[in-house]
């Protein structure tokens, strides 16, 4: 799926998604704008995940509509939707039993392309994982290596989307930080649109341009962390602030 | 090829005629028969007639000698001793898959037929020879001249001590004894539940105790009562007392050569050569047989051989040994187990060679069932524990009811017993197959599945390499126990180590039986630890 000149990569409108009782979504609304990094924060439970689920079709909706590059996505065939979009969950999902090589050029390969062994060495070298990795099994990995890896492989794809599901929270604060300091590297040389699903406030303030309060399956604000910042707009919002220390 | 169609002479109606004895009906049965035994043709043709016993020491006997007098008069023959019990021995019979065995009209009536005997042996042989012959066009040749019905034996301290001389005695002072019957007792209407109803004897406690380990735990005092066999060699070496049957309880049990449909059809000439022995066989020369393979440890080949030839059956000298090995032969009192094992290494080596063969055979049927089965109910998830559950049960069927089972459908040897093991090698399979794919590394599966693995791709590359491993132990799993079941292959002819074990068994023979059981257990840790290999094998590399 190629992008088409939209200025929204990302949208969700009034999406509801329930599961039994328990509303994960309710009639929620947001865009992505194209090349900007946002972050969706929230506590556990609020439904970010969930909502970043929807765009790669892991969650299908009970109502609303659901658009990645302005296309409907319950019209695209998942399989294909998903190779368009890369993807990094929080304990990365290496497959264990492939090399870290193999790992990253998943997608390409699962595209068919003759290049999928260079594009996933370009990606493991973007994220700064030297050649000696790449014929190591993820296990034999350190925990920052493993999510760089994990990052590179949904690199080595189109490379113009990127969904992260806390891909930075299982890491020790100091590896954090660097692989942190990687990724914003890398979106400054990629500039792909991301969409990133974070408990750490601390981070979305870090590195993302706009920044999406959820609460309980809906949004609370939504804003950019400057005007957070200077107007929480609602005592939750503060609260949050104040906890993370970036009031 | 010319068949000789037997004729179907007036038999029914000398059976029932009557009054003649025994003896003589079967001559008078058999007379227009001779001039077909006489005709070359039906002693050459087709397959070799297959001559079966059931497990246990006479039955051994007879059929050698059975077979061993077919052979000296041109047949050829093949031996499937020590066929299960009667239900699977009867039931091989009936479908053809043997041709004779040694069988007694008691048990017909009551085991067979589920009727009540009648209490002369004359009626009850009429009994029988219609009906069967009715019913499944099955054939008792006449009886061989010997009864063989149950005893019930104490040791004679006991007998002293408590006064004990009847079947009655015994219901009276049943309450303190100790009752070690043979699980075939156990059940038979003829056996303990008929002697509850007869004599209202009710031990104090009754155990199953194979007919190998029975008198040596009467002797020791484990037991105080045990069943036995009038002709039973067993019975005068420990010099027990036999309880006399006051109320004329037990069945006439006159022994026969049980013939198949197909042998009375195609080869009547068999028959006539069989029925040289009828009324030849007396109780005395029984029992004495029986002592020399019980309690003297001799080699059923020789001793039948002995047999043909004090019945005036076979020339001074003995017909050349053809006899199969897997009764006892080769045995070397005296020597060392080691010796003895040495010495029957080419034995051990083929059926080890066949239990082997049952074990692969049965086993990659397993895999090439349990394996997409386990697959498809990861798919399917909500009927899979019902389904695992149900194909476990298989496991709880006893091996030998299973066994029993698949003749009627499958017959005997070789394709029941790879079938029944088959049934039993699926449950660990499927379960290792259902539970590897669906908890292999779920973070793994998840994130392939979100950058667009199809479903079939994800089994193909993640799920089963992932769990190969756990499959692998299944299959090990049930390699090792279709290695210990195959030895009760034997009991439906399939061979293999199970038929030194239950000729071991049927003759008291120790050394008989370590021999199949030394290799089975051998072959079973041999087994585990090439699987054990393989699992590791299997297992992709970063996940080892």
């Amino acid at each position: 799926m190629t992008i088409t000149p939209s200025e929204t990569a990302l949208e969700a409108a009034d999406v509801t998604k329930r599961y039994g009782a328990v509303r994960a979504l309710e009639g929620v609304s947001m865009r992505v704008p194209r090349g900007s990094c946002t972050a969706l924060v929230g506590e556990s439970g609020s439904g970010k995940t969930t909502l970043l689920r929807t765009f790669n079709r892991m969650v299908d909706p009970d109502a609303g509509v659901v658009r990645v590059a302005g296309e409907d996505v319950r019209r695209a065939d998942p399989v294909r939707l998903r190779r368009s979009l890369g993807y990094v969950q929080q304990e990365g999902g290496l497959l264990p039993h492939w090399t870290i090589l193999r790992n990253a050029a998943l997608v390409p390969w699962l595209q068919e392309r003759a290049d999928a062994e260079e594009r996933a060495r370009s990606a493991l070298d973007l994220v700064g994982l030297p050649r000696s990795t790449h014929a190591r099994y993820p296990r034999e990995l350190s925990g920052g290596q493993r999510q760089r890896a994990a990052l590179a492989r949904a690199l080595a794809g189109d490379r113009s989307i990127l969904l992260l599901d806390e891909p930075f929270g299982a890491l020790d604060a100091i590896t954090r930080v660097d692989v942190q300091r990687t990724f914003a590297r890398v979106r400054a040389e990629v500039e792909p649109t991301v969409l990133l699903v974070t408990h750490d406030l601390r981070e979305a303030f870090l590195l993302a341009d706009r920044v999406v309060v959820m609460r309980s399956g809906g949004i609370e604000r939504e804003a950019s962390p400057d005007d957070l910042r200077r107007q929480p707009g609602s005592p939750y919002v503060a609260e949050l602030l104040d906890k993370a220390g970036v009031a | 090829m010319t068949r000789a169609r037997a004729p179907r002479p007036g038999c029914l109606a000398a059976a029932r005629s009557g009054s003649v004895a025994l003896a003589t009906l079967g001559l008078v049965t058999w007379a227009p028969l001779l001039s077909v035994a006489a005709d070359p043709v039906a002693a050459q043709s087709d397959r070799p007639v297959v001559v079966a016993s059931k497990p246990f020491a006479e039955s051994f006997v007879l059929a050698e000698m059975f077979a061993r007098l077919l052979e000296e008069r041109g047949y050829a023959v093949e031996r499937r001793p020590g066929l299960g019990a009667t239900e699977i021995a009867f039931e091989a019979l009936r479908t053809d898959e043997i041709d004779v065995y040694p069988e007694y009209t008691g048990t017909g009536l009551l085991a067979i037929l589920g009727e009540d005997p009648p209490a002369s042996s004359a009626a009850a042989y009429r009994r029988v020879a219609s009906v069967f012959e009715e019913r499944w066009g099955v054939r008792w040749l006449p009886p061989l001249g010997f009864e063989n019905t149950y005893a019930v034996a104490v040791r004679p301290e006991t007998a002293d001590s408590l006064g004990l001389a009847t079947l009655s005695d015994l219901a009276r002072a049943a309450g303190g004894l100790v009752a070690g019957f043979t699980p075939d007792f156990i059940g038979r209407a003829d056996g303990l539940p008929g002697l509850r109803a007869a004599y209202g004897l009710e031990p104090r406690e009754v155990r199953a105790l194979l007919q190998a380990v029975k008198y040596q735990a009467l002797a020791e005092g484990r037991v105080d009562v045990i069943d036995g066999y009038a002709t039973d060699g067993q019975i005068a070496r420990y010099g027990l007392t036999v309880l006399a049957d006051d109320r004329g309880f037990f069945p006439p049990y006159d022994a026969s050569a049980l013939v198949s449909r197909r042998l009375v059809q195609d080869r009547p000439g068999a028959l006539l050569v069989l029925s040289e022995l009828s009324g030849r066989i007396d109780e005395p020369l029984m029992r004495e047989l029986n002592r020399r393979v019980e309690v003297e440890g001799d080699d059923v080949a020789d001793v039948a051989a002995a047999g043909l030839r004090t019945v005036g059956l076979a020339a001074e000298g003995g017909p050349s040994r053809t006899a199969r090995p897997a009764a006892g032969s080769d045995r070397l009192r005296g020597d060392g187990l080691p010796a003895y094992l040495w010495a029957r290494r080419a034995d051990t080596l083929s059926q080890t060679r066949r239990h082997l063969l049952l074990v692969l055979l049965s086993l990659v049927a397993g895999f090439c069932v349990a394996v997409p089965l386990g697959l498809a109910l990861e798919r399917a998830r909500t009927v899979a524990e019902a389904v695992i559950r149900g194909v476990g049960v298989l496991q709880t069927v006893p091996s030998i009811a299973l066994l029993a089972f698949m003749i009627p459908l499958l017959g005997i040897g070789i394709v029941p017993a790879v079938v029944a093991l088959f049934l039993y090698s699926l449950f660990p399979m499927v379960r290792n197959t259902y539970t590897g794919v669906r908890d292999a590394d779920a973070s793994a599966v998840a994130s392939a599945r979100a950058l667009g693995m199809t479903e079939r791709q994800l089994l193909r590359w993640v799920r089963l390499p992932l769990a190969a491993p756990v499959i692998m132990a299944g299959v090990r799993t049930a390699a090792v126990i279709n290695v210990g079941t195959a030895t009760l292959a034997a009991f439906i002819g399939a061979g293999g180590l199970g038929d030194p074990i239950v000729a071991g068994l049927a003759l008291s023979d120790t050394r008989l039986i370590l021999s199949g059981a030394i290799p089975a257990a051998a072959l079973a840790l041999l087994v585990d630890a090439a699987l054990s290999i393989a699992e590791r094998a299997v297992g992709p590399r970063g996940v080892r």
